[in-house]
């Protein structure tokens, strides 16, 4: 056990240092984002106006938005990092040592958690700044950055599983519009209640991505929402146990391949 | 005339052949655009009745004006992509040593970039029409949408051919699209203009794309308004951009490729 903490501890250093040793890659999926915030949250601030529509402000209800963008970033960091390291040899060479499937994965991990910690802080600091009123209060402001953190790692281990897969960044970096359609396709412009046409509505409810973001606005519209956290939680342990039962497996089809 | 013409043609006809036989270079500019209609026209529908919402052509059209400019905006900044990757990969340098008229070569790329979105805008428009977009306007309208969209298309791949041009590598690929996407955010994406507020109103209002947009919808509408200003600023657009290309390319001569 003690070993395998050890080798998680070592590839996840390397992880983070990799991700963090290159501007291109961890700035826009911290600027990008905010600026989707800023400028969404003053174009749609007309949807208040419509009955039923859950709140006076449009950037506490568009918050969410930027935890589920960075996870997008997230995943595409983590999958094409290893589909880096499957290019460079780096993979073929760890598999003559004695590091654990389990342990390469959780650590390659590592950059994306890194990553998606720094953007939950940054984009709850913006929004605070900008005014954003937590419902929820500062135990609430604590679950949303765990939350968000869970839902980068989600994400970036359906990232890993893509590296695998196709071996190649550009590979994965195709990947992105379909992953991108996930969040398109829910809850994150409208209440699912308000979205008129129905075949979007069907699929947002469900897509568990509208559970994500629905778990995330109410602790900042609503307070303490036992049933949008617990779907939002649930959901995503499942996306995390799911996305690295498919990892798990591709890895050990890629290292019998090597 | 003719020497630039033929670079023109040629390169227009490699960039043409990589894009297809490169589905990962191809498929993420169509279904961008998609994906954005999709997400606004459907998800966002209802705010068709949000009180001072006067567009009489339906959510889906107002959006899909919107989804066709920036796919064509879109459509020449990832032409901006390819001619960087050339700078990379030495293949601008042969390009420079080779053209009789080095002029043609910023055609070349332009005449991609065109060739590339009308792909994209065919697929975009039968979507559209699958979907039930109602259309108000007549051909002349139409061809008047589309013509605008013809100079977005234009000022993106000219803005990212200066820009590639200058940097000659793809890392410089977030200064070719930020800007452009920003432009076309800070106009009025969700809602007419006049039912925006605070600052985003402010600027939307001096946002030159704002007018190519409101045009825009105009024509499908059947309403044309403010065409001359739209036009005129396209085209002062596509003028100074294209200053900026060229500027580019004898950059990139002064460079030695």
């Amino acid at each position: 056990m003690r070993v395998i903490a050890t080798q998680v501890a070592l590839i996840a250093q390397r992880s983070i240092i990799r991700t963090f040793r290159q501007p291109g890659v961890w700035i826009p999926p911290l600027l990008f984002p905010v600026m989707l915030m800023a400028v969404n949250s003053n174009g749609l601030k007309a949807a208040t106006h419509l009955p039923g529509f859950p709140t006076k402000s449009f950037l506490d209800f568009f918050l969410p938005f930027s935890f589920m963008q960075g996870a997008l970033f997230a995943s595409a960091i983590a999958g094409t990092d290893l589909a880096r390291d499957i290019d460079t040899g780096f993979l073929n060479r760890l598999a003559l040592t004695p590091v654990r499937g389990s342990a390469l994965l959780l650590g390659q991990i590592g950059g994306a958690v890194g990553l998606g910690s720094l953007q939950a802080v940054v984009y709850l600091g913006v929004g605070l700044a900008a005014g954003v009123h937590i419902d929820a209060g500062v135990g609430g402001a604590f679950l949303i950055l765990v939350l968000a953190v869970l839902i980068a790692v989600g994400f970036g281990t359906l990232g890993l599983w893509l590296g695998l897969r196709t071996g190649s960044g550009e590979g994965v970096q195709a990947q992105f519009p379909l992953l991108f359609f996930t969040l398109f396709i829910s809850s994150m412009n409208l209440p699912r209640n308000l979205i008129e046409v129905r075949w979007f509505r069907d699929i947002a409810t469900l897509n568990p991505v509208s559970y994500f973001i629905e778990a995330l606005r109410s602790l900042v519209i609503e307070g303490w929402n036992a049933e949008a956290l617990l779907l939002g939680f649930g959901l995503v342990f499942g996306l995390i146990a799911v996305a690295m039962t498919l990892a798990a497996r591709q890895l050990k089809v890629r290292m019998a391949r090597t | 005339m003719k020497q630039r013409f033929n670079v023109a043609t040629a390169i227009a006809y490699r960039q043409t052949t990589i894009l297809l036989k490169n589905p990962s270079l191809f498929l993420p500019p169509m279904l961008f655009p998609l994906l954005n209609f999709t997400a606004f026209a459907g998800g966002l529908s209802r705010l068709r009745h949000v009180p001072g919402f006067d567009f009489h052509g339906g959510y889906t059209a107002f959006q899909f004006v919107f989804v066709l400019l920036q796919s064509a905006a879109f459509g020449g900044v990832f032409t901006g992509f390819g001619i960087a990757r050339d700078f990379e990969r030495g293949f601008a340098r042969r390009l420079l040593v080779s053209s009789p008229k080095r002029g043609g070569i910023v055609f070349g790329y332009a005449l991609a970039a065109l060739i590339r979105w009308i792909m994209i805008a065919v697929v975009l428009t039968c979507v559209a029409l699958a979907v039930g977009m109602k259309i108000g306007g007549d051909g002349v309208d139409i061809f008047g949408m589309y013509a605008l969209a013809v100079l977005m298309n234009q000022i993106g791949v000219l803005w990212a051919c200066g820009v590639a041009m200058r940097f000659r590598t793809v890392q410089a690929g977030p200064l070719m699209q930020t800007p452009v996407f920003m432009a076309l955010f800070l106009a009025p994406v969700y809602v007419p203009l006049h039912l925006l507020r605070g600052w985003i109103h402010a600027v939307a209002r001096v946002n030159p794309l704002t007018f190519l947009l409101e045009s825009g919808r105009g024509f499908i509408e059947g309403s044309p308004t403010q065409v001359a200003m739209a036009f005129g600023i396209g085209l002062a657009l596509v003028a100074c951009f294209a200053i900026w290309a060229f500027d580019g390319l004898h950059r990139a001569e002064a460079a030695g490729g």
